[in-house]
């Protein structure tokens, strides 16, 4: 069981060597209690339903009319490939944007091991800050032919200099203080950070959906790649998220910063006494995280032209998703996750519940991605890719 | 309130204090803290609150909610801007002019911030994002009249306010203690307006005298109140100390004899109260009740046992759609046929029973995982709830989003009917079920049990190897906060009568752990303070507080609440003793290294010191 002994070792402030011999001294002695049990099934159940749905629906593929189809759902029809190509596409663009959110909730949590729940927002004022400027250029007629290009740029930019403000001086005002303290406040205090800014925003602006203006018809035209056919707006997705992780890679790794960043993570302590500012890096791990949400925020504007002051809260806990799967503080990992939780959350519920006789299943595209962060926690607690976290906060 | 209550050194008088001049003052502070207040200027006026509340009236004439809303702020401002930390060994500056001095130019910065608001709106015009950018805020900010008048009025008042914030520092304790006392109660008069007709409402001559016939106090009627909460307040105040001390310093037979009387005064008021008081408040008693339950069982996964569930409402969802099944009479048509249409109370005890089962379900993944993710597992638990709920697919089970209406009334034979019709009914059903509960909680508090999730909060680590069985003792904590959250959820599907997925938003665990967090986590007395005060006033997510103005603003109140209390008071309004040394765990370890009692970073007591003297200062 992964899970239950990686969670054995929970010491605190205990030397090392103890803690090894503690754990694996209850690994061995811990009897099976009801808990376990039950948990075991829980994993059983959960596979058996992934197994029997794949089953299902590769048997529909070959022929709609089998007998367990039939009896399950007299409707199934299967799906055609050019359906599961779009599905697998729109997944991986929603995907991309998880995993830009994630980075940021990755790092933090690295870096101060605890979850910034209002990293959401911090992606939500991208999207809206976004909104607003290319309205304003859409008024003023530059968000079409030639100038479109210019006017995202301007756009991204000015979400991006709002995202990474508003983490900086979340930061500054509201984490800051409780450096130290155990470790539920910071996160109950980035709850209410993130209550109040979704209601700041619907108090200053209004609580409507807005709509981003039309992007032209070269960027929403479907273009054909790999025998792919793909929206133009989604291969834009997949090229800026992956210009950002790229660029964030050499940040993190081939810059001064970036390994004074990786130091506080590693052991905020040591870093210290090394000469590294701890405060200033913290401070530009927010603002890192904040920019990636930023763009995110825009990408999110362009695909699905809508934002509303609640748009960050459920992308916010999937990116956090993302993160877990792919292992938090690992970088690569929150990518890596972000897409498999986006293709997941978009195939699922089509490839493994509609043929198990569940209609309407893609409304249960949500409680699918939060099945995943259950399943991941339950069968490899690390992430897929492993965590990367400091001494203390692996406890 | 705890800047009201900080710890100036100069009272006690232990340092020595310096005199400074009265314009030698930490200017780079003044700018950041008149900045400050410009900008919460800024925010308010912007956020609609001043235009939204202003038809609230607190003094009849004088002044309405939404200008008390702005002009709070340089008050405080000029308050906050005085508060110096005084570090161990260093002498603190005398109080005088210059706080007065500092006040003024806070004050005044934050009036400029408005005189230029005004001005920029008078010539600009962007409304489109900023929807309350608008000519009423415009008028209402130049008092109906020209721009100048407006410009000079907000830099005088402003100047004004921000002195007398910080001449509030300059007043003896018991002045400035008596003026507070003074404000909040003009203030909670006023907002107790509908409260105090109801109850009063056969004495005219006093609602005529407090109460003007449009709402809000009269001003004879602000100055009575102002000069008999004053008066009480300077006379009384040493009287009701004395009071507690007394009844604190009693302990044996006759101690519960005190409590017994006290417990019986306050339920025999709670049984008469709904007598006299209207539907209106009826109501709203009936929902501080069903919020009321719904914390005290949060208080015992957060505050008892340090389980962050932000799934709660999951379990106020599963008692309500229970019950709406058991009772209704046609729930949804996938139902079986032999599916018994029960009574009201035979339904509560099978919700208690699925709601326990439901606790052990989400308990038993989560226990083991760290305390963060445990919060966000929780939450996702809560939304797949929900969602499932919503979903087509038990479409014919729970009504998707039409939800399941024409749930029966509950009934109990010859003592009546609970619906929504009758408030009161209600209010007393939600009374039997609260009073359960804080029993339940006071049990448990102070059972094995209780002990053992108070050790486990402090210590997971510790608590096991001391031979708790932390699994099972968490899991009881997630079943006891499930049920109780079930009763919740049974009265309010018997109350509102009619159930739907959009009642159970993940919101409401939100509201809850503010509720928990402001009133003091882990303490009875605190949750009950927490869930009058924040529903009674400001209202619960759909339902309106007596502050009914206020529904556009609460949320967002609730959140910067929820921020403050963490920043500057995590053990809430009422703290319990042993969890505010958890979370002052770092202050205490200095001040006790301060005094010489711990000389080792790891905190055990140093040469030559009491030993008993560090047995508050817990281990690093």
């Amino acid at each position: 069981m992964g899970g239950v002994t990686s969670f054995c070792s929970r010491l605190e402030g205990v030397r090392e060597g103890e803690e090894a011999l503690t754990s694996a001294v209850r690994a061995k002695a811990a009897p099976r209690t009801g808990v376990d049990w039950f948990l075991l099934l829980m994993r059983v159940v959960l596979f058996s339903v992934i197994i029997f749905g794949f089953f299902a629906f590769v048997w529909q593929q070959f022929d709609s009319n089998n007998p367990l189809a039939r009896q399950i759902n007299p409707d199934a029809t299967g799906l055609k490939s050019d359906q599961v190509k779009g599905l697998f596409v729109t997944g991986l663009s929603q995907g991309a944007m998880y995993g830009l959110i994630a980075l940021g909730y990755s790092m933090v949590y690295g870096v101060l091991g605890f979850i910034n729940f209002a990293h959401g927002e911090v992606f939500m004022l991208g999207a809206f800050s976004g909104f607003i400027t290319s309205t304003k250029l859409d008024q003023a007629g530059y968000w079409e032919g030639n100038a479109f290009i210019p006017s995202v740029l301007i756009a991204v930019l000015v979400a991006l200099v709002v995202s990474t403000s508003a983490a900086v001086i979340m930061e500054r005002v509201a984490y800051r203080p409780l450096r130290g303290s155990p470790r539920l406040i910071p996160l109950i205090t980035s709850i209410g950070v993130s209550f109040f800014i979704q209601n700041t925003v619907i108090v200053l602006f209004d609580p409507g959906s807005k709509s981003y203006p039309r992007p032209p018809d070269w960027m929403t035209d479907q273009y054909s790649i790999l025998s792919f056919d793909i929206e133009g707006t989604k291969i834009a997705v997949l090229i800026v998220a992956a210009l950002s992780m790229a660029g964030l890679w050499w940040f993190v790794e081939r810059t001064k910063t970036g390994k004074a960043m990786r130091a506080v993570a590693e052991d905020r302590e040591i870093a210290s006494l090394m000469g590294i500012d701890v405060n200033k890096t913290i401070v530009t791990t927010f603002a890192v995280g904040g920019a990636m949400a930023g763009i995110a925020g825009i990408l999110w504007g362009l695909l699905f032209r809508s934002v509303t002051a609640t748009t960050g809260f459920l992308p916010g806990i999937k990116a956090f998703t993302a993160a877990v799967v792919g292992g938090v503080g690992n970088l690569g990992g929150a990518m890596a996750g972000g897409v498999s939780l986006g293709s997941a959350e978009a195939l699922a519920p089509l490839v493994l519940l509609e043929p198990l006789g569940i209609n309407g299943a893609s409304q249960l595209r949500d409680a699918v991605a939060f099945t995943l962060l259950i399943l991941v926690l339950l069968v490899k607690p690390t992430g897929l890719f492993g965590e990367k976290l400091s001494a203390d906060d692996r406890a | 309130m705890s800047d009201l209550i900080s710890n100036d050194m100069t009272e006690d008088g232990s340092n020595e204090l310096v005199d400074r001049g009265a314009f030698d003052l930490d200017w780079n502070r003044v700018g950041r803290m008149g900045a400050l207040a410009a900008l919460a200027m800024w925010f308010v006026s912007l956020s609609g609150m001043p235009v939204d509340l202003d038809s609230r009236a607190i003094i009849d004439p004088d002044l309405s909610l939404g200008y008390l809303a702005l002009v709070v702020i340089p008050v405080i401002f000029g308050w906050l801007v005085g508060n110096e930390v005084v570090l161990e060994g260093m002498a603190a500056t005398k109080r005088g002019p210059r706080d007065v001095v500092a006040g003024a130019a806070v004050g005044l910065l934050s009036g400029l911030a408005t005189a230029i608001l005004l001005v920029l709106i008078n010539n600009f015009d962007i409304r489109d994002p900023l929807v309350n950018w608008s000519p009423d805020l415009l008028s209402l900010l130049t008092f109906g009249r020209s721009n100048a008048f407006g410009i000079f009025v907000w830099l005088l008042l402003s100047a004004v306010l921000g002195v007398a914030g910080a001449s509030l520092r300059l007043l003896a304790p018991r002045i400035r203690r008596a003026i507070i006392v003074v404000l909040v109660s003009v203030l909670s008069m006023s907002i107790f307006q509908a409260v105090i007709d109801d109850l009063f409402g056969a004495i005219d001559p006093l609602i005529d005298l407090l109460y003007a016939k449009t709402g809000g106090l009269t001003r004879q009627g602000a100055i009575v109140i102002a000069v008999v909460s004053g008066g009480l307040s300077l006379t009384g105040r040493g009287r009701i100390k004395a009071a507690r001390d007394d009844y604190a310093a009693k302990t044996g037979p006759e101690r519960t004899r005190q409590t017994a009387i006290m417990l019986a005064i306050t339920t025999v008021l709670l049984i008469v109260l709904p007598f006299f008081t209207g539907k209106i408040i009826n109501e709203l008693l009936a929902n501080v009740g069903i919020f009321l339950l719904l914390a005290l069982g949060l208080n015992i996964v957060v505050g008892l046992a340090g389980i962050l569930d932000l799934g709660y409402v999951a379990f106020f969802a599963v008692g309500g759609y229970t019950t709406a099944v058991l009772t209704a009479a046609r729930p949804g048509e996938s139902w079986p046929d032999w599916l018994p249409h029960t009574p009201w109370i035979v339904a509560l005890l099978i919700t208690i029973v699925i709601a326990a089962m439901v606790g052990l379900f989400i308990g038993a993944p989560v226990i083991r995982m760290r305390g963060d993710y445990l919060a966000i597992v929780t939450l996702g638990f809560g939304e797949i709830i929900r969602i499932l709920f919503l979903s087509d697919w038990l479409n014919g089970f729970f009504g998707g989003a039409q939800g399941i209406i024409n749930i029966p009334a509950a009934e109990f034979g010859f003592i009546g009917e609970v619906s929504g019709v009758s408030p009161r009914s209600v209010f007393y059903l939600v009374l039997v079920f609260a009073a359960i509960a804080i029993y339940a909680s006071w049990r448990l508090e102070r059972s094995r049990l209780g002990r053992a999730w108070m050790a486990i909060r402090e210590d997971e680590s510790v608590a096991e190897a001391m031979g708790i069985n932390t699994v099972n003792a968490k899991l009881m904590a997630f079943v006891v906060g499930a049920v109780l959250a079930s009763f919740a959820g049974a009265i309010f599907s018997a109350k509102v009568g009619s159930i739907f997925p959009s009642s159970f938003l993940i919101l409401i665990s939100i509201i809850i752990l503010v509720v928990v967090i402001v009133g003091g986590m882990g303490n009875i007395l605190g949750v009950i303070v927490g869930a009058v005060v924040l529903i009674g006033i400001l209202g619960g997510p759909r339902q309106p507080g007596l502050l009914t103005e206020f529904s556009e603003y609460k949320l967002l109140i609730y959140g910067a609440l929820l921020i403050w209390m963490m920043l500057q008071r995590p053990e809430g309004l009422v703290p319990n003793v042993r969890r505010s040394r958890e979370l002052h765990q770092e202050e205490f370890l200095q001040d006790a290294w301060l005094k010489g009692e711990v000389d080792h970073d790891d905190g055990t007591p140093g040469d030559g010191v009491d030993p008993d003297g560090g047995t508050e200062v817990a281990p690093a």
